[in-house]
């Protein structure tokens, strides 16, 4: 969409970086599952299969998946980008705030969290004016515990504000 | 036919005011999520699910299905209007739909589309009302080699007949049945893999992965495009919808070929995706008027909508009649009859009648529902496009964070969702797919417990997958899917001289 990745100047992360780290990343993760059924036991037990035969073999084959893929990733052609600086900054510009907001819940409930990254979002990313933002923001958490709270009866996390609030 | 009978009993049981405003609102509610981006049919059912416990199973499945066929509607109008693809199906769809819309036809692409997507979805149901019982009928002698046969049969065919490479989708797939190993095991109640963790005592729930795979990776591959929506004005009316009705029964036998290209990769779970490409490249190479694809040919529209139609409904037929779901929306589906108690495969049609052919017969009267509900709405979807993406991301980021807390009323689970979420943009931008994933982490426990209990009657003997005439031919057409890249190469090559 954004004509930015055409331009001479864009620099970021290789896409064959990045895709041997991911292949590294998913070996790992089969490493882990071939240690886990060891420790239960891969073999032949009184019931049959043990616990971790199953994954035990699951496990080899992601080994041996991952080491042809990162080996293909390393053998791409050099110049091809992951994405630019900046498309990642873009990215950035979600995950920590939606890292602060999963890590809020827990304490806050859904709806202060929820009411914050709504308005940050619209307020700094959006450009929108305060009127807009607060309306918006404070109208979903409202259409939120309507929906959920009184229509369908599902109870959501609350924190201390909605302690105070008495709901 | 007996069938004929249990299908008018699912009429009786569906026609109600009450599940006939729910086919709506979800028929409304899907085409909304189709048409938003990071809200899928997979995600936005996954998110919806917890809402319907306190529902009946029959109602339930109605408003949930129902999402489904509206986010298969939907997709066309994003592709058509906006070049944007809402749903993976419907990138074919935009080759020729865009194309035209910018000539000034967006009614014509946009009425062609719903047709072919309605003449799809119809034949799928017409195939699941006659085989399914068939099927299922059939599939209660399965012993657990044979039920295994056809685990193993389903995701053979994701390595063969995806587009991403083998590698790939075996690594992501058995990813996914190592996620499904987490917690207890099914088959004797040991623990395994949580290496002391409290949190993965329960293992990982396919609905979190789901809603952080689909949700919140879409989100941030949105983000990283700087998605701007630019489209066209959608200028449909009767008179457009009536002249374009007349002229599409000349492309009947693209239609027919769609319909059967999308029922087989909807049964074998290729999915809706790859049989909208394969039904696009085909009609291309078939029509008088080839050259012209992709420039705004109708015929470019109906054959991709037909067959991606024809594939997402018939990849219900699988799910009902074998407990294999043959699409990570008819995944999710599955889940869900599982959290109403029902047990997916054959003995559903024996022990639940009403459910299943309430669940046929709401998917006839459904399509017909959504047909109306996406030729008289379009302006008002795609003015939901409109909306900026600034305020539309906050609002999905937070509804998926919803849904994935109710799924278990457990906060851990958020954070597990954006974990899943950042994977997911990884996996997307380093090309796996993401759909044997989800697909094993549901079918993991089943796969596994039938692999188990094979050996056992057995001995420990691998044989058992060849022991008769049954599992024998359905593993070797395991394998003819997985190695299909390979075998067609050899036909290729075998027959290229003789061209010659």
């Amino acid at each position: 969409m954004s004509d930015s990745s055409q331009q001479p100047s864009s620099a970021g992360p290789r896409q064959r970086h990045v895709e041997a780290g991911v292949a590294a990343f998913i070996l790992v993760l089969g490493a882990i599952t071939i240690v886990g059924s060891l420790k239960v036991g891969i073999g032949w037990g009184a019931e049959g299969p043990q616990s971790g035969f199953f994954p035990f073999w699951i496990g080899l084959m992601i080994v041996a998946a991952s080491v042809v893929n990162m080996a293909r990733a390393l053998a791409q052609p050099a110049r091809a980008l992951f994405a630019d600086w900046g498309q990642l900054r873009q990215v950035f510009k979600i995950v920590w705030p939606m890292a602060i907001y999963v890590a809020a819940v827990p304490w806050l409930g859904i709806y202060v969290p929820s009411f914050l990254l709504t308005a940050g979002f619209m307020r700094w990313l959006g450009r929108y004016g305060w009127p807009i933002t607060l309306a918006i923001s404070l109208g979903l958490q409202i259409l939120i515990y309507l929906t959920f709270e009184k229509w369908f009866l599902v109870p959501l996390p609350k924190g201390p504000i909605e302690d105070m609030l008495g709901l | 036919m007996e069938s004929i009978g249990d299908l008018l009993g699912g009429f009786a049981v569906v026609l109600s005011w009450q599940n006939l405003f729910y086919m709506l609102v979800g028929i409304v509610l899907g085409v909304i999520i189709g048409v938003l981006p990071g809200l899928g049919g997979a995600n936005g059912v996954a998110i919806l699910l917890p809402l319907t416990f306190s529902m009946s199973p029959t109602s339930a499945i109605i408003l949930l299905s129902c999402i489904y066929w509206g986010a298969l509607f939907g997709g066309a109008i994003t592709s058509i209007l906006f070049n944007i693809p809402g749903e993976p199906w419907s990138v074919a769809t935009t080759f020729d739909g865009h194309p035209m819309a910018q000539k000034g036809q967006a009614g014509e692409a946009l009425t062609a589309a719903f047709t072919s997507s309605f003449v799809g979805a119809l034949f799928a149901i017409i195939v699941i009302t006659l085989a399914a019982p068939l099927v299922a009928s059939f599939a209660l002698q399965f012993g657990p080699a044979e039920k295994f046969s056809v685990f193993f049969l389903a995701f053979c065919s994701f390595v063969g007949m995806g587009k991403e490479p083998p590698a790939k989708t075996i690594a992501a797939m058995m990813l996914g049945f190592a996620l499904a190993a987490v917690g207890t095991d099914t088959v004797t109640g040991q623990l395994r893999l949580t290496f002391g963790s409290t949190e993965l005592l329960g293992g990982f729930d396919f609905l979190i992965a789901v809603i952080g795979l689909f949700g919140i990776g879409e989100i941030l591959l949105t983000m990283e495009e700087g998605l701007s929506f630019k489209g066209k004005a959608a200028g449909i009316n009767p008179a457009v919808v009536l002249q374009t009705w007349k002229e599409l029964p000349r492309y009947w036998m693209t239609s027919l070929r769609s319909c059967l290209i999308g029922c087989w990769m909807g049964i074998t779970p290729a999915g809706a995706t790859p049989a909208s490409f394969m039904s696009y490249g085909i009609a291309k190479r078939a029509s008088r008027n080839g050259d012209n694809f992709g420039k705004g040919d109708i015929e470019g529209v109906i054959a991709p909508e037909t067959a991606a139609h024809a594939a997402g409904t018939s990849a219900l037929l699988p799910m009902l009649s074998l407990g294999v779901p043959g699409s990570p929306t008819a995944a999710v589906l599955l889940g869900g009859l599982l959290i109403w108690g029902l047990q997916p495969g054959p003995l559903l049609f024996v022990e639940q009648k009403d459910f299943v052919w309430g669940l046929i017969a709401s998917m006839y009267l459904g399509n017909i529902v959504g047909l109306a509900v996406v030729l008289t709405m379009v302006p008002v979807f795609a003015a939901i496009l409109r909306v900026p993406f600034g305020i539309i991301a906050p609002v999905i980021l937070v509804i998926c964070a919803i849904g994935a807390y109710t799924v278990h009323n457990n906060t851990f689970d958020v954070v597990m969702m954006l974990v899943f979420g950042v994977a997911g943009y990884f996996l997307k931008k380093c090309n796996y797919p993401l759909a044997p994933l989800v697909l094993a982490i549901v079918l993991g426990d089943k796969a596994e417990e039938a692999f188990r209990q094979s050996l056992l009657i057995s001995q420990g003997s691998l044989t058992v997958f060849w022991s008769n005439g049954l599992v024998g031919s359905i593993m070797a057409l395991g394998l003819v899917a997985l190695f299909w890249p390979a075998i067609s190469n050899l036909f290729g090559r075998i027959s290229k001289p003789a061209l010659r």
